[in-house]
């Protein structure tokens, strides 16, 4: 399909009105109030859609944790507030145990589905994609309105959820049956799970129609001069995350298929031998595995992280280089080691079970694989280090959340070697460290490549600046409280303080941390509040920021600042301009930046 | 009202500050943008050397902090290997740690803008890459070289002479089961399940393996310096024996039972006193997500001495005696017949199993 086919599909109508098409370039249908803001197909707008999606359902997932952390915190005290609010769930205004799985998995689940991955990738694959390679829009710009679509479906399902009798899902975000399989043996069992079932199938359809979309215009609808070599890291690394969700996502519907089947039709695919105190019957389930859903499970479980931290990664990289006005070092290894994160991710799923009961044998070649993946981590962050090494470093927003992101990756990978040798993770599992790592480097990590992400394009989506100062603030109050949050964690960790209770003060091994639990809950919520300045300054900025005035104001090389200040669908007004070289010539030849459209001069260096 | 105010607080603060963040845009306006991002730079990058500086502090400050509070020494001989490998990777990746974070914020810091600098086009150097690729293969070929020689030594067979005990996780408690003088388990099913017949495993009556089986709630009694294998099963949804003195953990699994060995190095006493608290106790903690009750599902594992475990086990009754008290004469015909219909009905099930 060509570029220019997509726009002219309504040729007929348009060929006619000549004048008409000079004045406004390709922007020419006539666009309704429903046409451009709800059911578009202009991806720039279907961009702004999964952005503003995702930021509501950071704000509501960030929510459930700052109640949850208030139990943590201050477990012996009550806040009739809450009671006000919740009703029955807050009961006395203590959060009771259903009310606390319910947001913990809740939380789970908000944030690495609707956020980190509908949210992240969502947003800048429908961004950078079109405008980067030089398209004038997706392939299938209807597919990709039906992907937002879809996405919201998911969303009003999930958060119908919320509002059940019985209450959303509650058996942590893994949703390991039987648990999840039985009403009788958990509330959130009941109508909740449907619920979570039916707004997770809607999801994995929205993600599907996603990133065949993405991959397919990658491959096919590059402008012209713009080999694979030549693409900015971001798109590697949204390709890379779109053939890893095409390839995994489609297990875990098959995996919740059959627990849906289990959950009504009788099968028995994960139960057996089970016995159930609170209606004192044992279930005529036998011969099922419950192991297998975590197969099914992880087989998408871990693959996710990358497509969390994949975007994440490719951001970081292209607002890194930047802003060092210096080439990003080891363009090829950084592609090598995408690719290889890619492959490897779909290698090491049981690194999950190693306490299940796997093979000790399986688990040893898990163990060799996973830790097989601390190699290209380790070139990305070495090469990132030396793209800052001899540069001419402007500390922007979008620059500081680029530093930020490689700190919190260090530290939250460093501990990933702990967690994926099964030796470590008899004792870890399951534990306080296993909380720190995942939130350290997927959690924030991926926060912090997508802030980066969205004060570099702000301008770009937008036509104005979000505010710098609060984005100062924004960028150092998160990543102290980051760490303070979480580096305390890992000692809880390493004391066996185990995940998902309610209260520890029953406990003697784990009751020494109160203290600690207190200040964690505190900085979580003025972390917290500091994210609500950044979406205030988000929606204050589309209206009231600081105009740009000038077509590229970072200086940057790539296709997206050659289209105008505020590009109409199809991007460039007249012909998609050509590519004659890689994203990355700063300071080349004493030129601070030279535009991909440039040809090659003939006095030019090789590199 | 304390929440009215820190509302309003919070309103305030915030207000303050966007006044101040629209200010300060006003002002880089006027000052010229250049000069106010030069400003705005310099900040930033003498703020990137105070987190760099405060936050290697801040680290040394909290392990020094919370040391003490990490459960301290490994009860078992495998919570020692586990202890070691933990020490070797603590040490590789926090060497790993200083550099790279050192690095980063040093750069950060060093090469922030100025006006003279060039920067060095230095797109990319196949030596640098090459040694960046092989170090870290070298390094986590000694970590997984380690792991595994510690992975396998745990995950082996338990030795020959190891005490063997069954341990069932339910909502929201543990049930635990010692074969009784013939060293064997009778046979169980679960549709025999009946807590209220005392029979809070299903055991097969008819078995006569199952005579003898003593079946104990919440706490466990172990021998000192002599391996334990824990057979792991669960009667309802999965749920995970955690036991962080010993550092060990599996997870127990509806239909799948699972297996875990170790040897106990002290007893509960000594513990007592090497961690001078005179109500130290090893608590088992369920470490997978098991329903609303999952933070109380509490165990007690009591390490005793031989002497002590003989003395302790010979107090205990075995399950068919409590299932089946000594009755009274006039109603042990009942009794014998409702356990004569129990047992076929078991045993046809258990022969349909098969």
């Amino acid at each position: 399909m060509s570029n220019e086919a997509i726009l002219h599909g309504h040729s007929e109508v348009d060929t006619s009105h000549d004048a008409h098409h000079d004045e406004h370039g390709a922007h020419h249908h006539k666009e309704t109030f429903i046409t451009k803001y709800v059911f578009s197909q202009d991806h720039k707008m279907i961009c702004k859609q999964f952005i503003i999606t995702g930021m509501i359902w950071a704000i509501l997932g960030g929510l459930m944790s700052v109640l949850f952390r208030l139990q943590l915190g201050y477990p012996d005290s009550t806040f009739p507030i809450l009671e006000d609010i919740f009703g029955k769930w807050a009961k006395g205004g203590k959060i009771q145990p259903e009310f606390y799985y319910a947001l913990v998995t809740m939380h789970g689940t908000v944030l690495v589905f609707f956020v980190l991955t509908g949210g992240l990738s969502g947003t800048f694959a429908n961004f950078l994609i079109p405008l980067q390679i030089g398209a004038r829009d997706m392939a299938s710009p209807f597919l990709n309105m039906l992907s937002y679509w879809f996405f919201f479906l998911a969303s009003v399902v999930i958060l119908c959820s919320l509002f059940l009798q019985t209450g959303p899902a509650s058996g942590g975000w893994t949703v390991y049956p039987p648990l999840s399989a039985l009403g009788d043996a958990n509330e959130g069992s009941k109508a909740g799970m449907d619920y979570w079932i039916t707004g997770m199938a809607l999801f994995v359809v929205s993600s599907l129609l996603g990133g065949l979309n993405y991959i397919s215009t990658i491959l096919n609808m590059r402008t012209k001069g713009m080999s694979m070599t030549r693409l900015p890291l971001t798109i590697w690394a949204l390709f890379f995350t779109a053939v890893l969700g095409v390839l995994s996502f489609p297990v875990l519907l098959s995996g919740l298929i059959l627990l849906l089947f289990d959950r009504h039709a009788g099968t028995s695919f994960y139960l057996s031998d089970i016995f159930i105190a609170s209606t004192n019957k044992a279930l005529p389930s036998e011969g099922g595995n419950a192991i297998l859903f975590q197969h099914l499970f992880w087989f998408l479980g871990h693959p996710e992280v990358y497509i969390i931290i994949l975007p994440a990664m490719g951001l970081v990289s292209e607002v890194m280089s930047v802003n060092s006005r210096k080439p990003v070092f080891g363009y090829m290894a950084m592609v090598g080691s995408i690719f290889a994160i890619t492959v490897l991710a779909f290698l090491v799923w049981a690194h999950h079970m190693f306490v299940t009961g796997l093979n000790p044998f399986l688990g040893s070649v898990f163990v060799l694989l996973t830790l097989l993946i601390a190699v290209p981590s380790a070139i990305k962050v070495f090469n990132w280090i030396t793209t800052l090494w001899k540069g001419n470093i402007r500390f922007t927003p979008a620059m500081l959340f680029a530093i930020g992101f490689v700190s919190l990756f260090i530290s939250g990978g460093l501990t990933g070697i702990f967690l994926g040798n099964s030796t470590l993770d008899i004792h870890l599992h399951d534990t306080y460290f296993v909380i720190a790592h995942f939130h350290i480097v997927m959690g924030v990590s991926a926060f912090f490549g997508m802030f980066c992400g969205v004060y570099h394009w702000f301008p770009k989506m937008y036509g104005r600046y979000l505010n710098n100062t609060m984005g100062y603030i924004h960028f150092w109050v998160t990543l102290i409280g980051a760490y303070l949050i979480f580096w305390p964690m890992h000692y809880e960790g390493l004391a066996g303080m185990p995940r998902r209770y309610l209260d520890y003060s029953g406990w003697a091994s784990f009751n020494q941390f109160g203290d600690l639990n207190k200040f964690i809950s505190t900085v979580a919520m003025i972390v917290f509040s500091v994210q609500l300045m950044f979406v205030f300054n988000f929606f204050y900025s589309i209206f009231k920021g600081r105009k740009v005035t000038t077509q590229n104001p970072w200086g940057a090389t790539t296709l997206e600042w050659t289209t105008p200040i505020r590009p109409g669908h199809g991007n460039w007004p007249g012909e998609i301009p050509e590519v004659h070289r890689w994203a990355y010539d700063y300071g080349k030849d004493g030129r601070e930046f030279i535009l991909q459209t440039e040809p090659v001069g003939s006095s030019e260096s090789k590199h | 009202m304390s929440n009215f105010f820190i509302i309003a607080i919070l309103l305030l603060g915030f207000l303050i500050t966007f006044q101040i963040a629209k200010a300060s845009e006003y002002v880089a306006v006027l000052k010229g943008e250049k000069k106010a991002l030069e400003q705005q730079n310099r900040i930033n990058g003498f703020l990137m050397m105070v987190f760099l500086v405060g936050g290697l502090v801040g680290v040394y400050w909290c392990n020094d902090l919370f040391k003490g509070k990490i459960l301290g020494e490994a009860a078992s001989q495998h919570g020692q290997a586990i202890d070691k490998m933990l020490y070797i990777t603590i040490a590789i990746t926090g060497v790993v740690f200083v550099i790279t974070q050192i690095l980063l914020f040093w750069f950060a810091y060093k090469y922030q803008y100025s006006e003279k600098r060039k920067v060095y086009y230095f797109p990319h150097d196949n030596r640098l890459e090459f040694i960046w690729t092989v170090i870290p293969a070298i390094a986590l070929a000694v970590l997984v070289g380690f792991g595994l020689m510690y992975w396998y030594r745990i995950t082996g067979d338990a030795p020959k002479e190891a005490m063997q005990i069954e341990v069932t996780g339910k909502q929201f408690g543990w049930i635990f089961r010692y074969p009784g003088k013939d060293e064997t388990f009778g046979k169980k099913y679960y549709k025999n399940i009946d807590d209220g017949k005392n029979n809070s495993l299903g055991l097969l009556w008819d078995d006569p393996a199952t005579h003898d089986d003593i079946v104990v709630n919440q706490e466990v009694y172990m021998i000192v310096n002599r391996p334990v294998k824990l057979i792991i099963n669960s009667r309802d949804v999965i749920h995970d024996v955690g036991l962080s003195h010993f550092r060990m953990k599996m997870d127990a699994v509806p239909g799948t039972p699972t297996t875990m060995w170790f040897t106990p190095l002290f007893t509960t006493e000594e513990m007592k006193k090497k961690t001078n608290n005179p109500d130290f106790e090893y608590e088992i903690s369920c470490d997978q997500m098991c329903g609303r009750g999952h933070y109380t599902m509490k165990g007690i594992v009591k390490v005793v001495t031989a002497e002590e475990f003989i003395l302790w086990k010979a107090k205990q009754k075995p399950n068919y005696a409590l299932a089946f008290p000594a009755p009274e004469p006039t109603k042990d015909s009942t009794q014998k017949t409702v356990a004569a219909t129990v047992s076929t009905d078991a045993t046809a099930k258990s022969i349909s199993k098969k």
